[in-house]
């Protein structure tokens, strides 16, 4: 597949800093592909898009823009549209002169500019509203308006920096089919930009995880889920979040406590690590009899429920998401009887060192 | 002294009303106050001069004062000529003070900090101060007693770039990132972009070096000397104090003839501005 | 004008981040726009700011001739001799007087207004555009309305004073009420523009704060003082040193009222410079009390700049 963007050892650091905003990011995206870079405030990520776009210069490293290479290109030229947060709407003109106003800018005849803004407001239902300022739409039509801005520049590459993250969030699951939608529809090629790891593994061909000026993973959603390469990515994704418990190795075993360890048949050297399990990948029984856990909040949520729940001696606090065939309450005894999956770390550098996949692991429960 | 609560418990119906003619009443001292000079001075422009200087402030009531200042003295000259000042010096201040905060905000160069903070120190230089160096450097361009040399020496000022910068400054980024994915330039960015979306701080600039510049009144007298450029305020110094002195009648109309614009303007543009 | 001026003072640091990130890749072609958009200003400023204001100090360690050009080097010779010029200083007395009559009498009087104006009752706003009315005034205007005010034969004071069988007051040509005058007519013409600002002031007050005290049982004046003038208190400090600042550059309705008499009572600074450069041809001596006049508004300028900069934390 033809690539259309590639980054190679980019690396970004400010007159004003030593420290790199980014350092040594390599990715490749492909020709349309909806490619997510995903990351908490912070981690860079508006920077590297900025950089792709031209908008800010970049301290080392290559970056290629349809196999050539696009480092000192003015931003114009890079063949690119972007659709900001802020939706970047000229508050004086109407939703029309908004869409034209590249096009005017790059000195279009009147009539091309006509059909692509009328085609533009068409693909995103605006056709009506083609008079109006930005002020008087509301903020997902508003957002639609950069839409259209970005389909009428017929750049096949478009940079989207958060563009969701205004709306409320009904709003913002509807729109995120409808971009998806559109991507396809027009054979896109998008590099998006967010915070939220929902529209990471809804939308996203592949996702690029940043954290602390690094790239931590680049994957399918699915195998950044299943495959977390360390613990802030295994963190990062999953609502409620991955239980991280220390645990001590000895004997073939991870020891969380004296009434919690979970056997493994890999040998690990003796001493401290972090394990971490998901909340729904628990088994768990709702019987006093051998109990090892006490619940604190329980919450239904319809199909599943989601709880709290104290580890008996020692007091960890694990996270469960239970099916609706478990029935507890607050402050129930409930047993904990394994894991379906699991992940070992290294507790120093959190990097990922074991991903235990079977399913027929049981922790042994050695309370009373 | 907010609005008073009338849910305030078992107040009579009376003593409430009472309260009320109070108020009304301090307001209207207070209005008389700060209007009297007005009214004085429009109410002695339609009395016959006779009248006033014989201490009547009672006489037929008529529009002879105006049309006595309208064809005997050059206010209508003179209003014509600070409107010409006026407009010129505006123009040139919304122009260079936008683009010097402009350069400010969104160019960067060596020095910008430097330079920003000798454009404040401008502000604390009084011009009153330096009418002596002014003088001698309007002379020696020739341009004494001539629109320009009312115009010239005004047309940028560090507080019009102060506060357009502030105002500038409150742009979102994107759009200057938008428009360089577009590929404007500065030049286009500043024209397209920046200067409608400061409107409201364009037309309040605008307005206030108007103003200032229709008021000028110290540097006018010192440069003009003919009718032909001379604005308005000296205009009426000229009037008051040369063979018209007595003739308050025809004093007080020409006054109201040059104050009545801009009162109008300035109701005006309180209405507009609160609505 | 100011006030909207200070809000945005306010917003400045929050945005400071801003331009940090916003850095293009096209830096290199900067130059050619920072000569175009920044040149003309500061050839504008150079000439008529900053070449004066040096050209001044030079001629102010000169003595000069009748066109103004240098002849004898004297050092600060000219400071001094102004400094123990008896009639300079009674000149800075009376400007001192007048600057702080008229800023304190200004302050108070436009308080009055906004507070009176903020009122919910019929037809308030008719009174809030009349008390705002003297904005609309120029300086010429105010002075001829004034001068009728004051005449001594037709002038209403007097026709006043004569109904009511009290002494008649020749109010532009006795010392101290030509100083009484002239800033009663520089307070007036003063009063718009403050009020506005102090209004808007009031107006941002939350009114929450006066329910809270409605409640608790708080009498109007009490309010008044405990409430309304702590919260604009700021905003009245910033309106004190502006027309602090215009009180000193005070010229036209000297030059139109009194011409600075009589007997040189109402002879104030910027008065004094023009009379010394351009009546009596004396340069050096109006040079050097134009550096004086410029170090006193520059200390007030910068209180001002200190007051915009705390509202940024404020």
């Amino acid at each position: 597949m033809p690539m259309a963007i590639e980054l190679q050892d980019i690396t970004k650091v400010y007159d004003d800093g030593d420290q790199p905003v980014l350092s040594h990011v390599n990715m490749s995206v492909n020709d349309g592909e909806f490619f997510v870079i995903v990351g908490p405030s912070g981690c860079g990520k508006s920077t590297l898009l900025r950089m792709i776009a031209g908008l800010i210069s970049i301290s080392s490293g290559k970056l290629f823009i349809n196999g050539t290479q696009a480092n000192d290109l003015p931003p114009k030229d890079r063949k690119l549209s972007m659709v900001f947060q802020s939706y970047a709407l000229f508050p004086f003109m109407n939703v029309y002169d908004n869409v034209a106003f590249g096009l005017k800018a790059r000195k279009m005849s009147e009539k091309e500019v006509k059909d692509r803004v009328d085609h533009a407001l068409d693909m995103v239902n605006l056709t009506k509203f083609a008079k109006r300022k930005p002020r008087a739409l509301s903020g997902g039509q508003r957002q639609r308006v950069a839409l259209a801005r970005a389909i009428a520049s017929d750049a096949k590459v478009c940079l989207m920096d958060e563009p969701l993250s205004n709306l409320d969030a009904q709003l913002r699951a509807r729109m995120r089919l409808e971009l998806r939608d559109l991507q396809k529809k027009l054979g896109l090629t998008v590099i998006y930009v967010t915070h939220d790891q929902v529209e990471a593994m809804t939308m996203a061909d592949r996702v690029m995880v940043l954290h602390d000026h690094k790239v931590q993973q680049l994957d399918t959603p699915i195998n950044i889920y299943k495959n977390p390469k360390n613990e802030f990515v295994a963190q990062f994704f999953g609502t409620p979040q991955i239980n991280l418990l220390s645990a001590n190795f000895s004997n073939r075993e991870f020891k969380i406590n004296n009434s919690f360890s979970l056997p493994v048949r890999r040998q690990f050297d003796d001493g401290q690590y972090t394990i971490g399990i998901r909340p729904n990948e628990f088994n768990v029984e709702v019987t006093q009899k051998g109990s090892n856990a006490r619940t604190r909040e329980v919450s239904y949520l319809g199909d599943k429920t989601v709880a709290t729940a104290e580890i008996l001696d020692g007091g960890q606090i694990v996270r469960l998401v239970l099916n609706n065939q478990v029935d507890i309450a607050e402050d129930n005894l409930i047993k904990i009887t394994g894991a379906k999956q699991f992940y070992v770390f290294d507790s120093k550098t959190g990097e990922v060192l074991f991903n235990e996949r079977e399913a027929n692991l049981n922790a042994t429960i050695t309370a009373e | 002294m907010q609005m008073t609560n009338d849910r305030v418990a078992p107040v009579s119906a009376g003593s409430r009303r009472l309260k009320k003619v109070g108020k009304y009443l301090l307001l209207i001292i207070l209005m008389f106050i700060v209007v009297s000079p007005f009214l004085l001075g429009f109410w002695t422009s339609f009395l016959p001069t006779a009248a006033i200087s014989k201490g009547a402030l009672w006489g037929k009531l008529s529009f002879d004062n105006y049309v006595a200042a309208v064809t005997t003295t050059p206010i209508l000259r003179y209003l014509f000529n600070s409107l010409v000042i006026s407009l010129f010096t505006m123009i040139a201040q919304l122009l260079f003070c936008s683009m010097s905060a402009y350069a400010f905000v969104f160019l960067r160069f060596k020095y910008r900090k430097f330079l920003f903070y000798v454009f404040l120190a401008t502000m604390m230089l009084p011009f009153e101060a330096e009418v002596i160096p002014n003088f001698m450097t309007v002379r020696d361009m020739g341009l004494l007693d001539h629109f320009a040399v009312m115009i010239v020496p005004f047309m940028t000022t560090a507080f019009g770039t102060f506060m357009l910068r502030q105002s500038f400054m409150q742009m979102p980024k994107e759009l200057k990132e938008a428009s360089d994915i577009e590929g404007l330039n500065h030049w286009q960015f500043y024209y397209k972009v920046t200067l409608p979306y400061a409107k409201i701080s364009m037309v309040t600039l605008g307005a206030y070096s108007f103003l200032s510049s229709w008021n000028q009144y110290l540097w006018p007298m010192l440069t003009t000397f003919s009718d032909n450029f001379r604005p308005v305020q000296d205009g009426l110094r000229q009037l008051q104090s040369q063979e018209t002195f007595n003739n308050w009648g025809m004093i007080q109309a020409s006054a109201a003839i040059v104050v009545l614009p801009t009162l109008i303007v300035l109701f005006i543009g309180q209405h507009y501005f609160k609505a | 004008m100011q006030q909207s001026l200070q809000n945005k003072a306010a917003n400045e640091s929050s945005n400071l981040k801003l331009k940090a990130n916003s850095t293009t890749a096209s830096k290199s072609k900067d130059g050619w726009y920072v000569a175009l958009f920044l040149g003309p200003s500061l050839l504008l400023l150079g000439i008529f700011v900053f070449y004066p204001m040096l050209k001044t100090f030079y001629l102010s360690m000169f003595l000069t001739n009748n066109v103004g050009k240098a002849t004898t080097f004297v050092g600060f010779s000219n400071y001094l001799s102004l400094l123990k010029n008896p009639a300079y200083l009674s000149s800075l007395g009376a400007t001192l007087i007048y600057v702080l009559a008229v800023s304190a009498l200004t302050v108070i009087i436009g308080l009055l207004l906004a507070v009176a104006a903020n009122q919910q009752l019929k037809g308030i706003k008719i009174f809030r555009t009349l008390f705002s009315s003297t904005m609309g005034v120029s300086v010429s205007v105010a002075a001829i309305f004034w001068l009728f005010v004051f005449n001594p034969s037709v002038g209403v004071l007097s026709q006043l004073s004569t109904a009511l069988h009290l002494p008649v007051i020749n109010w532009l040509t006795d010392p101290t009420f030509a100083m009484i005058a002239i800033i009663i007519s520089t307070v007036w013409m003063n009063l718009g523009f403050t009020f506005l600002i102090l209004f808007g002031a009031l107006q941002a007050v939350p009114t929450s704060l006066y329910e809270a005290a409605d409640i608790a049982g708080v009498s109007k004046t009490t309010q008044l003082f405990k409430i309304t003038i702590p919260m604009i208190s700021p905003t009245m400090f910033f309106v004190l040193i502006v027309t602090l600042i215009e009180a000193f550059k005070s010229f036209g309705l000297i030059d139109m009222m009194t011409a600075g008499g009589p007997n040189n009572a109402t002879n104030l600074l910027v008065y004094r410079i023009y009379q010394d450069a351009f009546l009596n041809g004396n340069f050096a001596q109006a040079s050097t009390e134009s550096i004086i006049l410029t170090v006193i508004i520059a200390i007030f300028t910068l209180i001002q700049f200190k007051l915009l900069g705390k509202r940024v934390n404020y």
